[in-house]
Protein backbone atom coordinates (compact mmCIF):
# COMPACT_ATOMS: atom_id res chain seq x y z
CA UNK A 1 0.00 0.00 0.00
CA UNK A 2 1.68 3.49 -0.82
CA UNK A 3 -0.24 6.63 0.34
CA UNK A 4 -1.12 9.73 -2.48
CA UNK A 5 0.92 11.88 -0.19
CA UNK A 6 3.99 9.49 -0.48
CA UNK A 7 3.41 9.50 -4.49
CA UNK A 8 3.05 13.19 -4.32
CA UNK A 9 6.18 13.67 -1.80
CA UNK A 10 8.57 10.88 -4.18
CA UNK A 11 7.76 12.17 -7.54
CA UNK A 12 7.50 15.75 -6.65
CA UNK A 13 4.11 15.77 -8.11
CA UNK A 14 1.13 18.13 -7.57
CA UNK A 15 -2.18 17.25 -6.51
CA UNK A 16 -4.70 19.24 -8.75
CA UNK A 17 -8.06 17.69 -7.90
CA UNK A 18 -9.35 15.62 -4.74
CA UNK A 19 -6.59 16.82 -2.65
CA UNK A 20 -9.28 15.81 0.40
CA UNK A 21 -7.57 13.12 2.00
CA UNK A 22 -3.46 12.62 1.51
CA UNK A 23 -3.80 9.63 3.91
CA UNK A 24 -5.99 7.38 1.27
CA UNK A 25 -3.99 4.12 0.20
CA UNK A 26 -3.40 2.72 -3.16
CA UNK A 27 -2.58 -0.83 -3.47
CA UNK A 28 -2.07 -1.34 -7.56
CA UNK A 29 -0.95 0.25 -10.39
CA UNK A 30 -1.50 0.16 -14.23
CA UNK A 31 0.63 2.32 -16.41
CA UNK A 32 -1.09 2.61 -20.17
CA UNK A 33 -1.79 5.59 -23.09
CA UNK A 34 -4.40 2.83 -24.08
CA UNK A 35 -7.58 3.43 -22.78
CA UNK A 36 -9.12 -0.01 -24.35
CA UNK A 37 -6.63 -1.52 -22.14
CA UNK A 38 -7.49 0.40 -18.95
CA UNK A 39 -11.07 -0.86 -19.77
CA UNK A 40 -10.31 -4.21 -19.50
CA UNK A 41 -8.64 -4.05 -15.97
CA UNK A 42 -10.79 -5.68 -13.25
CA UNK A 43 -8.81 -4.32 -9.93
CA UNK A 44 -10.30 -2.35 -7.43
CA UNK A 45 -7.61 0.63 -5.60
CA UNK A 46 -5.74 1.60 -8.58
CA UNK A 47 -3.95 4.35 -9.78
CA UNK A 48 -3.74 4.65 -13.49
CA UNK A 49 -0.31 6.51 -14.48
CA UNK A 50 -0.89 7.84 -18.36
CA UNK A 51 0.84 10.75 -20.26
CA UNK A 52 -2.92 10.74 -22.37
CA UNK A 53 -4.32 13.94 -21.29
CA UNK A 54 -8.09 14.13 -22.51
CA UNK A 55 -11.52 14.03 -21.00
CA UNK A 56 -11.32 10.21 -22.17
CA UNK A 57 -8.88 9.53 -19.54
CA UNK A 58 -11.38 11.01 -16.79
CA UNK A 59 -14.22 8.67 -18.51
CA UNK A 60 -12.54 5.40 -18.79
CA UNK A 61 -11.41 5.88 -14.85
CA UNK A 62 -15.31 6.89 -13.95
CA UNK A 63 -16.14 3.62 -15.80
CA UNK A 64 -13.79 1.60 -14.61
CA UNK A 65 -13.67 2.38 -11.13
CA UNK A 66 -10.62 4.39 -10.87
CA UNK A 67 -9.96 6.48 -8.33
CA UNK A 68 -6.26 7.72 -9.14
CA UNK A 69 -5.00 9.33 -12.15
CA UNK A 70 -0.97 10.09 -12.13
CA UNK A 71 -0.30 12.29 -15.42
CA UNK A 72 3.30 11.51 -16.65
CA UNK A 73 5.96 13.66 -18.66
CA UNK A 74 4.29 16.95 -17.75
CA UNK A 75 0.47 16.26 -19.51
CA UNK A 76 -2.17 18.92 -18.09
CA UNK A 77 -5.22 18.04 -17.27
CA UNK A 78 -7.74 20.36 -18.76
CA UNK A 79 -10.18 22.42 -16.84
CA UNK A 80 -12.85 20.17 -18.47
CA UNK A 81 -11.11 17.11 -17.49
CA UNK A 82 -10.58 18.61 -13.74
CA UNK A 83 -14.57 19.12 -13.70
CA UNK A 84 -15.31 16.01 -14.61
CA UNK A 85 -12.90 14.12 -12.36
CA UNK A 86 -14.04 15.91 -9.32
CA UNK A 87 -17.52 15.69 -10.27
CA UNK A 88 -16.46 11.92 -9.43
CA UNK A 89 -14.29 12.03 -6.60
CA UNK A 90 -11.48 11.21 -8.61
CA UNK A 91 -7.83 12.53 -7.34
CA UNK A 92 -5.69 13.93 -9.90
CA UNK A 93 -1.77 14.44 -9.59
CA UNK A 94 1.12 15.35 -12.37
CA UNK A 95 3.96 15.18 -12.57
CA UNK A 96 7.37 15.52 -14.73
CA UNK A 97 9.12 12.17 -14.68
CA UNK A 98 9.00 9.79 -17.89
CA UNK A 99 6.53 6.96 -17.35
CA UNK A 100 8.80 4.62 -16.91
CA UNK A 101 10.44 6.46 -14.30
CA UNK A 102 7.47 7.51 -12.63
CA UNK A 103 6.79 3.39 -12.64
CA UNK A 104 9.70 2.23 -11.04
CA UNK A 105 9.78 4.85 -8.31
CA UNK A 106 6.06 3.75 -7.44
CA UNK A 107 7.06 0.14 -7.65
CA UNK A 108 10.26 0.93 -5.50
CA UNK A 109 7.90 2.49 -2.79
CA UNK A 110 5.43 -0.48 -2.58
CA UNK A 111 2.86 -0.16 -5.25
CA UNK A 112 2.33 -3.27 -6.49
CA UNK A 113 1.25 -4.26 -10.54
CA UNK A 114 -2.23 -5.68 -11.85
CA UNK A 115 -0.15 -8.43 -13.41
CA UNK B 1 -37.49 2.11 -16.11
CA UNK B 2 -37.25 3.53 -19.28
CA UNK B 3 -34.27 5.89 -20.55
CA UNK B 4 -33.34 6.78 -24.11
CA UNK B 5 -29.83 9.19 -24.75
CA UNK B 6 -29.21 10.45 -28.21
CA UNK B 7 -25.58 9.38 -28.86
CA UNK B 8 -23.57 12.07 -31.21
CA UNK B 9 -21.17 10.42 -33.95
CA UNK B 10 -17.31 11.79 -33.82
CA UNK B 11 -18.37 13.93 -30.70
CA UNK B 12 -15.44 12.57 -28.39
CA UNK B 13 -15.65 15.62 -25.82
CA UNK B 14 -19.67 14.00 -25.12
CA UNK B 15 -18.75 9.80 -25.34
CA UNK B 16 -19.21 8.33 -22.49
CA UNK B 17 -22.18 10.81 -20.98
CA UNK B 18 -24.94 8.36 -21.47
CA UNK B 19 -23.23 5.82 -19.92
CA UNK B 20 -22.33 7.83 -16.75
CA UNK B 21 -25.85 8.53 -16.51
CA UNK B 22 -26.65 5.00 -16.59
CA UNK B 23 -23.97 4.42 -14.14
CA UNK B 24 -25.77 7.27 -11.49
CA UNK B 25 -28.68 5.45 -11.78
CA UNK B 26 -27.87 1.79 -11.38
CA UNK B 27 -26.58 3.51 -8.33
CA UNK B 28 -29.26 4.71 -6.80
CA UNK B 29 -31.13 1.45 -7.40
CA UNK B 30 -28.04 0.31 -4.91
CA UNK B 31 -27.23 -2.66 -7.63
CA UNK B 32 -23.88 -4.66 -7.21
CA UNK B 33 -21.00 -2.22 -7.63
CA UNK B 34 -19.15 -5.34 -9.67
CA UNK B 35 -22.68 -5.91 -11.96
CA UNK B 36 -22.74 -1.73 -12.52
CA UNK B 37 -19.11 -1.59 -13.51
CA UNK B 38 -19.55 -4.90 -15.95
CA UNK B 39 -22.61 -3.03 -17.18
CA UNK B 40 -21.14 0.61 -17.18
CA UNK B 41 -17.78 -0.40 -19.13
CA UNK B 42 -19.52 -2.45 -22.10
CA UNK B 43 -22.10 0.50 -22.48
CA UNK B 44 -19.24 2.94 -22.60
CA UNK B 45 -17.13 0.74 -25.35
CA UNK B 46 -20.54 0.56 -27.36
CA UNK B 47 -20.90 4.12 -26.80
CA UNK B 48 -17.38 4.73 -27.85
CA UNK B 49 -18.27 2.82 -30.78
CA UNK B 50 -20.89 4.48 -32.55
CA UNK B 51 -18.74 7.70 -31.48
CA UNK B 52 -15.97 6.58 -33.48
CA UNK B 53 -17.87 5.14 -36.48
CA UNK B 54 -21.42 6.23 -36.70
CA UNK B 55 -23.29 9.33 -37.62
CA UNK B 56 -25.42 9.61 -35.00
CA UNK B 57 -27.19 6.72 -32.58
CA UNK B 58 -28.81 6.23 -29.55
CA UNK B 59 -28.68 4.04 -26.02
CA UNK B 60 -32.36 2.88 -24.65
CA UNK B 61 -31.97 1.48 -21.73
CA UNK B 62 -34.77 -0.77 -19.73
CA UNK B 63 -34.42 -1.45 -16.26
CA UNK B 64 -36.35 -4.38 -14.57
CA UNK B 65 -36.11 -5.71 -11.10
CA UNK B 66 -33.49 -8.51 -12.27
CA UNK B 67 -31.91 -7.15 -15.40
CA UNK B 68 -30.81 -3.94 -17.29
CA UNK B 69 -31.26 -4.56 -20.90
CA UNK B 70 -29.67 -1.44 -23.43
CA UNK B 71 -30.17 -1.26 -27.39
CA UNK B 72 -27.97 0.74 -28.89
CA UNK B 73 -28.72 1.58 -32.39
CA UNK B 74 -26.80 3.72 -34.81
CA UNK B 75 -26.66 5.10 -38.28
CA UNK B 76 -23.43 4.69 -40.03
CA UNK B 77 -21.10 2.53 -41.90
CA UNK B 78 -22.37 -0.91 -40.63
CA UNK B 79 -20.22 -3.78 -39.66
CA UNK B 80 -19.48 -5.91 -42.90
CA UNK B 81 -18.07 -9.06 -41.12
CA UNK B 82 -18.75 -9.36 -37.40
CA UNK B 83 -17.12 -12.33 -37.17
CA UNK B 84 -13.52 -10.13 -38.31
CA UNK B 85 -15.09 -7.12 -35.74
CA UNK B 86 -15.29 -9.69 -33.30
CA UNK B 87 -11.44 -10.92 -32.94
CA UNK B 88 -9.16 -8.89 -30.69
CA UNK B 89 -6.75 -6.62 -32.32
CA UNK B 90 -9.13 -5.78 -35.68
CA UNK B 91 -9.96 -2.43 -36.30
CA UNK B 92 -10.84 0.30 -38.87
CA UNK B 93 -11.02 3.29 -36.20
CA UNK B 94 -9.56 6.59 -37.99
CA UNK B 95 -6.47 7.95 -36.17
CA UNK B 96 -8.47 10.71 -34.60
CA UNK B 97 -9.78 7.67 -32.72
CA UNK B 98 -6.90 6.20 -31.90
CA UNK B 99 -5.59 9.71 -30.40
CA UNK B 100 -8.34 9.69 -27.92
CA UNK B 101 -6.87 6.26 -26.56
CA UNK B 102 -9.23 3.83 -28.36
CA UNK B 103 -9.35 1.92 -31.56
CA UNK B 104 -6.92 -1.13 -30.63
CA UNK B 105 -9.49 -3.50 -31.93
CA UNK B 106 -10.95 -4.38 -28.23
CA UNK B 107 -14.06 -3.00 -27.61
CA UNK B 108 -16.73 -5.57 -28.89
CA UNK B 109 -14.40 -8.21 -27.31
CA UNK B 110 -15.08 -6.37 -23.62
CA UNK B 111 -18.24 -5.43 -24.40
CA UNK B 112 -18.71 -9.43 -25.19
CA UNK B 113 -16.72 -10.58 -21.67
CA UNK B 114 -18.68 -7.83 -19.49
CA UNK B 115 -21.75 -9.39 -20.63
CA UNK B 116 -24.36 -11.79 -19.59
CA UNK B 117 -25.79 -11.64 -23.40
CA UNK B 118 -24.64 -9.34 -26.07
CA UNK B 119 -26.88 -9.78 -29.43
CA UNK B 120 -25.39 -7.83 -32.46
CA UNK B 121 -26.70 -7.24 -35.84
CA UNK B 122 -25.39 -4.63 -39.00
CA UNK B 123 -26.40 -3.27 -42.12
CA UNK B 124 -23.61 -2.13 -44.17
CA UNK B 125 -24.57 1.53 -44.84
CA UNK B 126 -27.17 1.45 -42.57
CA UNK B 127 -26.26 1.23 -39.28
CA UNK B 128 -25.79 -1.39 -36.85
CA UNK B 129 -27.82 -2.55 -33.20
CA UNK B 130 -26.47 -3.96 -30.77
CA UNK B 131 -28.05 -5.47 -27.25
CA UNK B 132 -26.48 -6.11 -24.09
CA UNK B 133 -28.19 -7.96 -21.33
CA UNK B 134 -27.21 -8.06 -18.05
CA UNK B 135 -28.81 -9.75 -14.94
CA UNK B 136 -28.44 -8.38 -11.51
CA UNK B 137 -28.27 -11.66 -9.45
Amino acid sequence: MVKVADVVDKLNARVICGSGDMNQEIQFGFASDLMSDVLTIDTENLLLITGLNNLQTIRTSEMSDISFILFVRDKKASEEMKELACENEITLLECGHSMFRACSILNEIGLQPVY
Amino acid sequence: MEFKFEIEGGNFSKAGSASSEVKKILKQLNVNPKIIKRTVVSLYEAEVNVVAHAFEGNMNVDIDTDKIVVKIEDRGPGIPDIDQAMQEGYSTATPQVREMGFGAGMGLPNIKRNSDQMNITSKVDVGTELEIINYFG
